[in-house]
C-alpha cells in the first residue's frame, strides 16, 4: 500500500496546477509587462511549473493510483 | 511568384514525407500489431512528437489564430490549459493506465480494451462504430481544409478537388507503406517543423513591425478588450467547458487513444510526460500571440488571418512554407485518423462480425485497403461538401466530434478504475451520453417537422419537450461536459444497480499491487 500522504499530496499537487493554469485572480487585468499581457507571461510559467512537476512525479511517484513499476 | 514554385515547396515537402514512409516500410513486419502499434517500441522523441502533431491539426495553424484574431489573446490559456495540462495528467491517468493494460493483454483499440473486461462483442463493436461516426467526418474536415488553402495559395490555379485529391493519394501511399512507424516518423518531421515555421513566422514580424511591446500597444489601440484578460467570448463557463470538452475529447480521438498503446517503456513515457507542457506552449504562444496581434497591424482578419498577415510582412516564398506547415498539421492529423480508423474497423467490426478466423498477414492486407478505402470515402464526400458550400449535416458531425468523443471519456476512466463497474453500467454510460449529445447537436424541434408523412405529427408530440436538448445548460456551460456528466451518472448509477454479467472478468484491469 502506498503512503497515503504521498497519494494526497500528488492529489492536491495536481489539482493546484489543473486550476491556475488560467491566472483567475488577474480576471480582467490588463497589465503589460514586457511586450505582453501580464496573464499570458503566469500562464508560460506556469507550464514550465507544471512541467517540473511532471518531471518530479514521473522520478519519485511515478505508478501513484495506478500500480505497475515503482518509481 | 510563380505558382508553380508555391507548389514546388509543398509537393518537395511531401515527397520528404513519402520517404520517410519508404524507410519504415523497409523495417516493418507484416503484422497487424507492427503495423497498427509499431510493436509498442515507440521512443520519447518520436512518441512525444507524434502525439503532439497528431493532436494539433490545421486547427492550430488557422482556426487557432482566427479565434485570436476575433475573440483575443486568451485563447493562448484556453489551449494551454486544454492541452499543456488537463490533456498531460489525463495522459497519465488514463493513458498509462492503458499502456499497461495494453502490454498484459495485447490491446491494439479501445474497443478491444473494453469489450475483453466486459465480455462483450457488442459493447467492442459500439464502442468501434460511435468512434468511426465521430472520426469519418473529422478526416473529410481535414481533407477540406487541405484543397482550401492550396487553392487560396495559388489563387484558385490549383482547384479545390486536386488540391484536397493531392494530399490525399500522399497520405494513403505513406500510411498503407508504412503504418504506425511510418506515420510516426513522418510526425516527428512535421512537429519538429511546425515548431520552427511559427517561431521563424514569430521573429519575423516582430522584426518588421519593432517587437513586441509595439505589436501589443497596436493591438491595444486597436482592440483595447484584448488585453484584459476574460470578458466577452471568454466568459468563465465556456473557457472550462471549451478547454475540458476538449481536452477529454482529444484523448478518445481513436489517433491519440491509439498513441496511449505505443510507447516503448516506462522511461519514454515518464519522459514524454514531463515534456509535454513545455512543448504545448511553445506552439501555442507564437501562433496565436500572431493571431491576436494581427488586428493591430491592419491585417484583415475576415479570412485565414495568419496566410494573411504573412503575405504583408514576410516574402512570398515564406508563404508557402507556412502553408505547407499548415498541410504538415493536416496530415499528420490525418494520417493517424486513417490508420487508427481503419484498425477499429478489421479489428472490432470485421474480426469479430465477419471473420473471427482471420489470419495475422490477411488482417494486415485488410488493414491497408481500409487505410485507402476511408481516405477515397471522405474524400469524396468533402468533394461533395464543398459542391453544397459545406452546410452539410456530416460537417456539423465533424466540427462537433471532440464533444463527441469526450462522452466516451468518462465511462472508459470509471471502467478502468472501479472494479463494481457492470457491463450494464458502462454501456449505459456510453450510449446514453452519445444519444444526449447527439440530440443537443440535432435538437428534434429543428428537424422533425420535415421528416415526411409523420413529421407534423411527431413535431406536434415533440412540442412540450422543446428546448430540452439545448446548446447551453445552466448559464453556459456547454452541452458537451453536461453529457459527460451524464455519462459519468448513469456509468456508475446503473453498475450499483445491476449485477455483472457472466463474462465479465472484473479484474482484468488490475495491474499489480499498488
Amino acid at each position: 500500500m502506498r503512503d497515503r500522504t504521498e497519494k494526497f499530496a500528488w492529489g492536491a499537487t495536481f489539482a493546484v496546477l489543473l486550476a491556475f493554469a488560467v491566472p483567475w485572480f488577474l480576471w480582467r487585468s490588463d497589465t503589460v509587462v514586457a511586450g505582453l499581457p501580464v496573464w499570458i507571461w503566469w500562464h508560460v510559467g506556469w507550464l514550465v511549473l507544471t512541467s517540473a512537476a511532471f518531471h518530479l512525479f514521473a522520478r519519485r511517484s511515478w505508478g501513484l493510483w495506478i500500480g505497475g513499476e515503482r518509481a | 511568384m510563380s505558382v508553380a514554385l508555391q507548389m514546388g515547396i509543398v509537393v518537395a515537402y511531401l515527397l520528404v514525407a513519402l520517404g520517410v514512409g519508404f524507410v519504415a516500410y523497409r523495417i516493418t513486419d507484416r503484422t497487424a500489431e507492427d503495423y497498427y502499434l509499431a510493436s509498442r517500441s515507440i521512443g520519447t522523441v518520436v512518441l512525444l512528437f507524434t502525439t503532439f502533431a497528431t493532436l494539433l491539426s490545421a486547427f492550430t495553424f488557422f482556426a487557432g489564430p482566427n479565434i485570436a484574431a476575433q475573440f483575443g489573446p486568451e485563447w493562448i490559456l484556453v489551449m494551454g490549459l486544454m492541452d499543456g495540462v488537463i490533456f498531460g495528467v489525463l495522459w497519465y491517468v488514463l493513458g498509462y493506465k492503458q499502456w499497461l493494460l495494453g502490454r498484459k493483454h495485447g490491446y491494439v483499440t479501445l474497443g478491444e480494451m473494453l469489450g475483453h473486461r466486459f465480455g462483450s462483442r457488442r459493447l467492442r463493436g459500439g464502442v468501434a462504430l460511435v468512434s468511426l461516426f465521430w472520426l469519418f467526418p473529422y478526416v473529410m474536415l481535414q481533407q477540406d481544409g487541405a484543397g482550401t488553402a492550396l487553392s487560396v495559395l495559388t489563387d484558385g490555379a490549383v482547384p479545390f478537388w486536386a488540391g484536397a485529391g493531392l494530399i490525399t493519394v500522399f497520405m494513403i501511399l505513406y500510411v498503407v507503406l508504412a503504418g504506425m512507424r511510418g506515420v510516426a516518423w513522418t510526425d516527428t518531421l512535421q512537429g519538429a517543423f511546425m515548431l520552427v515555421v511559427v517561431w521563424t513566422a514569430l521573429v519575423w514580424v516582430l522584426h518588421a513591425v519593432g517587437g513586441a511591446s509595439a505589436a501589443t500597444a497596436a493591438m491595444g489601440d486597436a482592440k483595447p478588450e484584448f488585453l484584459a484578460l476574460g470578458g466577452g467570448f471568454y466568459a468563465v463557463p465556456n473557457v472550462l467547458s471549451t478547454a475540458i470538452g476538449i481536452a477529454f475529447g482529444v484523448t478518445m480521438f481513436p489517433q491519440v487513444n491509439q498513441r496511449f498503446f505505443v510507447g516503448k517503456s516506462e522511461a519514454v513515457l515518464k519522459r514524454s510526460f514531463a515534456l509535454w507542457p513545455v512543448l504545448v506552449v511553445l506552439l501555442f504562444v507564437p501562433a496565436f500571440l500572431l493571431g491576436a496581434w494581427a488586428t493591430g497591424l491592419g491585417v484583415a482578419t475576415d479570412g485565414n488571418v495568419l496566410p494573411a498577415l504573412l503575405g504583408e510582412y514576410t516574402p512570398a516564398w515564406f508563404a508557402a512554407i507556412v502553408v505547407a506547415g499548415a498541410m504538415a498539421a493536416m496530415m499528420s492529423s490525418s494520417d493517424s485518423m486513417l490508420l487508427s480508423g481503419s484498425s477499429y474497423f478489421t479489428r472490432d467490426l470485421y474480426r469479430p462480425f465477419v471473420d473471427a478466423g482471420v489470419d495475422e498477414r490477411t488482417e494486415d492486407r485488410l488493414a491497408r485497403v481500409g487505410v485507402a478505402v476511408f481516405a477515397l470515402s471522405t474524400y469524396a464526400m468533402s468533394l461533395y461538401n464543398h459542391s453544397i458550400e459545406g452546410t452539410w449535416t456530416l460537417y456539423r458531425i465533424g466540427d462537433t466530434a471532440f464533444g463527441g468523443f469526450a462522452q466516451l471519456a468518462l465511462p472508459v476512466a470509471v471502467a478502468l478504475y472501479w472494479q463494481r463497474t457492470t457491463r450494464a453500467g458502462v454501456s449505459a454510460g456510453i450510449f446514453g451520453s452519445q444519444a444526449f449529445f447527439l440530440l443537443t447537436v440535432f435538437q428534434p424541434e429543428t428537424w422533425l417537422p420535415d421528416l415526411p408523412v409523420v413529421g407534423a405529427a411527431l413535431a406536434d408530440a415533440w412540442a412540450p419537450a422543446a428546448g430540452v436538448f439545448a446548446g447551453t445548460y445552466f448559464g453556459g456551460w456547454g452541452a458537451n461536459v453536461v453529457g459527460m456528466a451524464l455519462g459519468l451518472g448513469l456509468t456508475v448509477g446503473v453498475s450499483l444497480a445491476t449485477a455483472p454479467a457472466a463474462e465479465e472478468e472484473q479484474s482484468a484491469y488490475a495491474v499489480g499491487a499498488d
